[in-house]
């Protein structure tokens, strides 16, 4: 009796085996193994451009805490090579003052370091609450069929990686899918293949909400702010508008 | 995050159904300082011109021209001039609550960094890093008002004597951050922010820190340790970030609205603001509907809305008509969501919701009809905490893993009935033990889901029960 009832359990595991999707192993998060591409002698040169960007960024913050600019530094990083290897990870911490450990510790918390070539447009689906009211379990299954590529790979010609992410705060236009840093919003199965296909042949599509609204206003229009934008001081109170004597500056 | 992740001193927890976040202070109890309401019973539609967004569908010009055509930056000299304590005053007298999620009083707050300075700059921290599901209001206000942000940052920092605002704006929102970078170096190159701001003799510098996707970094202490360069791991409180915060130094955390609603009240009256809901909840709010509604959208309304009237009159009314929800969750995933019979009637603001056993949060609201598989939805909300848990603290760590397999066995109900209860309790050992709100905030809907729909889960049970005969649970327990 127990062995039926094994068998009828261990049908949806194995059935599961053959679905698209691709668990997250846990050390794809933590650990490092060096290979062919990804090892500390993978060269990479900040371009001039960025080091001025990067040299910038760290005046934004007191001497002596350059630390605060390694988001930037590794989000540099990401922008001019698509990932960040751990050469990349060593050159970061070096022009920071850094442990090197620090780096790693930064990279593998945060989600939206690449740590692996994640293809040349990143498709991230919201999975989350909201976006899962609004279809987006549909809305993965249409991104993973368009771009041949399983949540959490790589397409064959490298184009594309589709990923599954958590909220991306934009839930009134549900669901969402992001490609890079731009969002497409109220997306349908139609629109997803109509991105995909724009981004395969070299263009780019208009990101922003994909249903006709222009931002987050009822599809139907406006129920509010319809009338103009009141004039420069509408409604100001009369404490403000007596004459203040400065006081010394406190 | 711009979630419920503020943990405030547990006050007066045994009069209350669940541990909501109360504003406590450590010696007593809080005082409100707020003129009466002139006994208001109807809280209704909000006129248009006492909207304090007027930019947030982006109709208008979101430059420095459009926004000072719509009244941003208008006598700011003047606002600048009238001091630290007139500033404070306007706040405490508006009522204002963080925005945020906890609704910690804004004028008590600023109030708490008046103290002699002993060396180390202040510090204002923005927390842009909205990541709470269902909730996309600070991103209209980035990318289309993004001036009345950076005014807010300067009038907070006045009132509290800081030297610079770090706006921490989570890093998936990449044009919102671009806009509001835009508007910075637009107010600098006018003389607004910089040396010398507004022409009043005080230097503020604003500067816009993107993040790399966590929702934990919306909590203030891990948000303040992820813009030193660290795991956004929070920290423990005491001590508070008003005696040591940013890079050691006395720092304020504030939600994008909080800071970007305080320049319209110190223009047009802290009595002005709090002429709009009930008492103690006072002023207007952005409300985010989305879910299983006709037209998901963001809007600005009056506090202590009727719940009912501001779905109906704004989002379309629910899918399918009225009769046909099931549940709402009324301030994002954080809170427990609510059924059919408490939507009826509840108003929202912070009271009302407590009052339901749930919480405003951040009055995102997700509308969930009689199509939603209730179960699968918190569950993946569970999923969602787990993702997000920073890992530092065990409870968080190990109850919440453990709440999300047990939940995800619920969906299919192959589980026993004493696993209701069970689970109730570990998300009471979970809740309240943790270093910050997230295990509050993972414990919570599912304590929403045992309260309101044990009989569905006892359903799915029985349902598993006769196509798979007894579930494991059953047989072992």
């Amino acid at each position: 009796m127990l062995n039926k009832y094994k068998i009828v359990k261990d049908i949806p595991r194995m059935l599961r085996n053959f679905s698209c999707s691709k668990h997250l192993r846990s050390e794809e998060l933590f650990v490092h193994r060096d290979s062919k591409d990804n090892n500390p002698s993978t060269p990479f040169e900040f371009t001039e451009a960025n080091m001025t960007r990067l040299c910038a960024i760290i005046q934004n913050y007191p001497e002596g805490c350059q630390r605060s600019a390694l988001s930037a530094a590794l989000d540099i990083v990401q922008r001019q090579i698509g990932w960040i290897p751990i050469s990349a990870m060593h050159k970061v911490a070096e022009i920071l003052s850094m442990p090197r450990m620090r780096v790693y510790e930064w990279a593998t918390f945060y989600t939206m370091n690449k740590r692996r070539f994640r293809g040349k447009f990143n498709v991230k689906v919201c999975v989350t609450t909201p976006c899962m009211l609004r279809g987006s379990d549909i809305i993965l299954q249409a991104v993973e069929e368009a771009t041949c590529c399983c949540a959490g790979s790589l397409s064959a010609d490298g184009m594309f990686g589709v990923d599954t992410v958590q909220c991306q705060g934009a839930c009134a236009n549900a669901p969402v899918i992001a490609v890079d840093d731009d969002y497409y919003e109220d997306v349908n199965v139609c629109d997803v293949y109509n991105i995909i296909q724009t981004l395969k042949c070299g263009g780019i599509p208009p990101w922003g909400p994909q249903n006709g609204r222009f931002a987050a206003e009822p599809i139907t229009g406006q129920t509010s702010l319809c009338e103009c934008p009141p004039p420069p001081g509408f409604g100001i109170q009369p404490d403000l508008l007596q004459a203040s004597t400065p006081k010394p500056g406190k | 995050m711009a979630g419920v992740l503020a943990r405030i001193v547990q006050g007066t927890k045994s009069h209350l159904g669940i541990a909501a976040p109360l504003a406590t202070i450590s010696n007593g109890s809080v005082r409100f300082q707020q003129t009466e309401s002139q006994g208001k019973t109807k809280f209704g539609p909000l006129a248009d011109s006492d909207r304090v967004f007027t930019n947030l569908y982006g109709r208008h010009e979101w430059r420095l021209k459009g926004a000072m055509a719509r009244g941003d930056w208008y006598m700011t000299k003047n606002i600048l001039e009238k001091g630290t304590d007139w500033i404070v005053n306007e706040l405490k007298t508006s009522g204002l609550r963080g925005r945020g999620g906890a609704g910690f009083p804004t004028g008590m707050k600023w109030s708490f960094m008046n103290k002699p300075s002993d060396g180390r700059p202040k510090y204002l921290v923005v927390n842009a890093d909205e990541g709470e599901p269902g909730t996309c209001k600070d991103r209209e206000i980035m990318r289309h008002d993004p001036h009345k942000l950076v005014e807010g940052c300067l009038i907070a920092g006045r009132a509290m004597g800081a030297q610079a605002a770090y706006i921490y704006i989570r890093g998936e929102f990449y044009n919102e951050a671009s806009n509001l970078q835009v508007a910075i170096a637009e107010a600098y190159q006018a003389g607004l922010i910089g040396k010398n701001a507004c022409g009043s003799g005080y230097d503020f510098d604003v500067f816009v820190h993107r993040g790399a996707g966590a929702y934990i970094c919306g909590e203030e202490t891990a948000l303040i340790e992820s813009i030193e360069g660290k795991q956004g791991k929070p920290r423990l409180k005491p001590p508070f970030p008003a005696d040591v915060g940013l890079f050691g130094c006395p720092t304020t955390v504030n939600n994008v609205e909080t800071i970007a609603v305080a320049p319209t009240i110190c223009r047009r009256g802290g009595q002005w603001f709090a002429s709009f809901g009930r008492p103690r909840n006072s002023g207007t709010k952005l409300f985010n509907i989305s879910g299983h509604v006709n037209t998901p959208c963001t809007v600005e309304e009056e506090m202590s809305i009727p719940l009912k009237e501001l779905i109906e009159r704004h989002a379309g009314g629910v899918c399918g008509g009225w009769d046909n929800l099931l549940a709402i969750i009324p301030g994002g995933s954080s809170t427990p969501l609510i059924p059919k019979d408490v939507c009826e009637t509840v108003l929202m603001d912070f009271d009302g919701l407590v009052a339901a056993q749930t919480s405003l949060g951040t009055a995102a609201i997700i509308v969930m009809d009689k199509s939603t598989d209730i179960v699968k939805a918190i569950a993946r909300l569970i999923m969602f905490y787990k993702h997000e848990s920073c890992g530092q603290c065990t409870p968080c760590r190990e109850g919440v893993s453990w709440m999300n397999k047990i939940i995800y066995r619920f969906v299919e109900g192959n589980a026993s009935p004493k696993e209701i209860d069970m689970l109730w309790e570990i998300s009471k050992q979970i809740e309240g033990h943790t270093i910050c709100a997230l295990g509050d905030g993972a414990a919570w809907p599912v304590q929403g889901l045992i309260r309101h729909f044990r009989p569905e889960l006892e359903r799915r049970m029985e349902a598993y029960s006769m196509t798979h005969g007894p579930s494991k649970a059953e047989r072992l327990y």
